[in-house]
């Protein structure tokens, strides 16, 4: 007991440290860069790469960025101690190769790889199990007598507000103006392609989850590392890789899944109360403080009340949007054809594009695999959380993911800007939230309003499932207490301050390399331990087939 | 197999009163009666991912819950009448669901008290009670 303490201390410590470093240089910063550096983040896109940030930010990875000479102050002198660290760490994560006459970041590539081992070794899960998805989610599936565990629907819908965010609206029209509209076709076959691998990661995630003793359970590539390595006789391995994975769950959680969302929704909030003139625009502590009050709300527990509104307004935030976005398409229908077609013919035959075909190609697999997380390992950890008796029926229900985040809703983007305002040199100064604003704009004129709400409501959503994320790996590393959980709730609220203050690039550059390491451990332990969930989905589908798993719909049906 | 009734309680004063009342009927009738009680849910629900994990010790504690606040006590409070009693927690849709276990157990009637409520919500939302009246498929008792 004592020393599990003293290791949530020396935690704590270890986190205290950087975040009191990066706090710092609030105070030093005048006011005017805070709002330049906000800017940047939203409107830079002189970065010609496609970071998971940097197509917002504007923010160049670290090989290349010149902070040091024009900043000043603390601000640069924590860039200058970073800087050297991250430049390693960001190069090896997202060292790229030339392939081709085109830039393959290597850990695209894995989780691609990953993917389309998944989709052939489970013999087109992706398609074959689609119907079957469907009918789970719907509940067919679930004795009506049982009722009161986490249904599929429940557990898919918690997922997906985790992994549907901002990237969504704002990263698709940047994808289109890096890659041309054949990138959209790229994407949305990644897409199809992720839609494996999260089938098999959040099987793991079930079959191998710790229960509780107080009821409750911890799932996540973590436990399906430890545990299932462990039955193949690679124990040491299995612990490695799972301390590996939860280590990067931490400070991927920290920056993208906290601190680059707050910063975003802080960004959308000051565009909507007046941009420059927003009485906000310099203040950004003041909305970080506010929205950490309110994450601290929910996380921390107590006022459950806020959690369930954000819960229920971000489903229907994204409803809205997709309704939004189809108004535009049904008005300017007569283009559809158009873009359509350009997406298929630019697909194998791109205009312009650094690298041609396979520049195009990877373009939009990097994008698809940024958007649905699939391969990364974080939906794993919120699946987990379901009671189920069979594994495979959430990594089923969690195929929807990629289909919905990726094929469903990030197409819906690409066409509304494809019919709108690509090709228009007039908008040529705009990218990201401020494209596809502009794009729908031009068709309902107070669309943008709505549109920033949703961007700061699903920076909102994503922030609490990250959160969960985050806290899962910390308490697999130091155990599940009490102690544990307050000490990070209130080391995530502290960022979420951090954030909305200062955009260090060097630090969220980490963060950002610390989300893509996460695949490294988890698509690994996919290749291991495949065959089990392969026996697992066999043995099911035979199951339903045979009827020894009883359809509860049909049941009711052929009674009446 | 003697007859089966069923009463929804939850709880509230006119559900104890049909439960009372339910309980004389099934008496003199020489019939079994199941006292359920239907905690509402739906699968269709948004949570955060700490509520889902979660949600099985809340489960299982509602569930303690009215069992041992209100079946309990009612089981005893009517042991005198002489019909046989069976307390029964659900969850799920408390008009669906009643009528689900009436089906299933070959029940001749439901009695269901009437919160007796008026206005916007009862407009909106409709009661347990007149949602079972028009779609059960026993004959429904509601008792005032």
């Amino acid at each position: 007991m004592k020393s599990r303490i003293k290791k949530i201390l020396v935690g704590i410590i270890c986190l205290a440290g950087v975040s009191a470093f990066m706090t710092l240089p609030v105070q030093a910063q005048n006011e005017e860069r805070v709002l330049s550096s906000a800017q940047q983040w939203v409107t830079g896109i002189e970065v010609p790469g496609l970071g998971y940030r940097s197509w917002v930010t504007g923010i160049q990875p670290p090989s290349t960025v010149e902070v040091a000479e024009e900043a000043t102050g603390i601000d640069a002198l924590v860039d200058k101690i970073m800087s050297p660290v991250n430049a390693v760490i960001y190069n090896a994560v997202f060292f790229s190769i030339p392939f081709l006459g085109a830039d393959l970041k290597l850990v695209v590539a894995w989780l691609v790889v990953g993917a389309v081992f998944c989709t052939i070794y489970f013999g087109l899960v992706n398609f074959r199990g689609f119907a079957q998805a469907l009918r789970l989610v719907r509940g067919d599936y679930s004795n009506p007598n049982d009722q009161g565990e986490v249904s599929h629907f429940q557990a898919l819908a918690t997922a997906l507000s985790g992994t549907v965010g901002v990237g969504n609206i704002g990263a698709v029209p940047i994808l289109i103006v890096l890659g041309g509209p054949g990138a959209v076709f790229w994407m949305i076959m990644a897409g199809l392609l992720g839609m494996s691998s999260k089938f098999c990661e959040c099987t793991l995630g079930v079959k191998y989850r710790n229960e509780n003793p107080d009821g409750s359970v911890s799932g996540g590539p973590m436990y399906s590392l430890k545990k299932g390595l462990a039955q193949l006789g690679k124990p040491t391995l299995g612990k490695v890789l799972a301390i590996f994975f939860s280590i990067t769950v931490i400070f991927g959680c920290l920056g993208a899944g906290n601190m680059f969302q707050a910063n975003q929704a802080y960004v959308q909030f000051v565009n909507i109360t007046g941009g420059e003139n927003s009485f906000l625009s310099d203040k950004g502590w003041l909305f970080g403080i506010v929205f950490a009050i309110l994450v601290a709300v929910v996380i921390l527990g107590g006022i459950k009340s806020i959690a369930r509104v954000t819960e229920k307004v971000v489903p229907f935030m994204a409803v809205l949007y997709l309704i939004g976005a189809l108004v535009v398409l049904v008005v300017n229908a007569d283009r559809i054809p158009f873009a359509v077609a350009s997406i298929f013919n630019h697909a194998f035959s791109p205009q312009g594009v650094t690298g041609g075909f396979i520049g195009v190609l990877i373009l939009g697999f990097q994008r698809a695999a940024f958007s649905n997380e699939a391969g990364i390992g974080s939906a794993a950890i919120a699946h987990s959380a379901v009671r189920t008796n069979e594994p495979v029926t959430e990594g089923l229900v969690s195929l929807l993911e990629p289909f919905i985040d990726t094929v469903v809703i990030c197409t819906i983007t690409a066409l509304v800007v494809l019919t709108t305002v690509y090709g228009d040199p007039s908008v040529a100064h705009l990218s990201g939230v401020g494209l596809t604003s502009e794009a729908m704009m031009r068709t309902v004129s107070w669309f943008p309003t709505p549109l920033a709400i949703a961007v700061v409501l699903f920076a909102f959503s994503t922030m609490i499932s990250w959160a969960y994320y985050g806290l899962k790996g910390w308490t697999y590393c130091f155990g599940e207490s009490k102690a544990a959980e307050i000490s990070f709730k209130l080391i995530f609220c502290i960022f979420v301050v951090i954030g909305c203050s200062i955009p260090l690039a060097s630090v969220l550059d980490f963060s950002d390399a610390m989300i893509f390491a996460m695949a490294i451990p988890n698509i690994l332990g996919i290749y291991f331990l495949a065959p089990i969930v392969k026996k697992e989905m066999k043995s099911y589908f035979a199951r339903v087939k045979s009827g020894e798993i009883v359809n509860y719909r049909r049941l009711e049906k052929a009674k009446n | 197999m003697s007859e089966v009734m069923i009463v929804g309680v939850d709880g509230s004063e006119p559900s104890m009163r049909a439960a009372e009342y339910a309980a004389n009927v099934a008496s003199a009738h020489n019939a079994k009666l199941l006292i359920v009680y239907v905690i509402e849910w739906s699968p269709y629900t948004f949570n955060t991912p700490e509520e889902n994990e979660q949600r099985h010790n809340r489960r299982e504690r509602e569930i303690e819950a009215a069992d041992s606040s209100v079946l309990q006590p009612l089981v005893e409070k009517l042991s005198g009448c002489g019909a046989s009693l069976e307390g029964l927690v659900f969850h799920g849709h408390p008009a669906k669901m009643l009528n689900r276990i009436a089906l299933d157990n070959g029940a001749s009637q439901i009695f269901i008290g009437r919160t007796g409520g008026s206005g916007i919500s009862q407009l909106l939302f409709g009661s347990v009670a007149s949602n079972l009246v028009q779609t059960a498929a026993v004959p429904v008792t509601v008792i005032p």
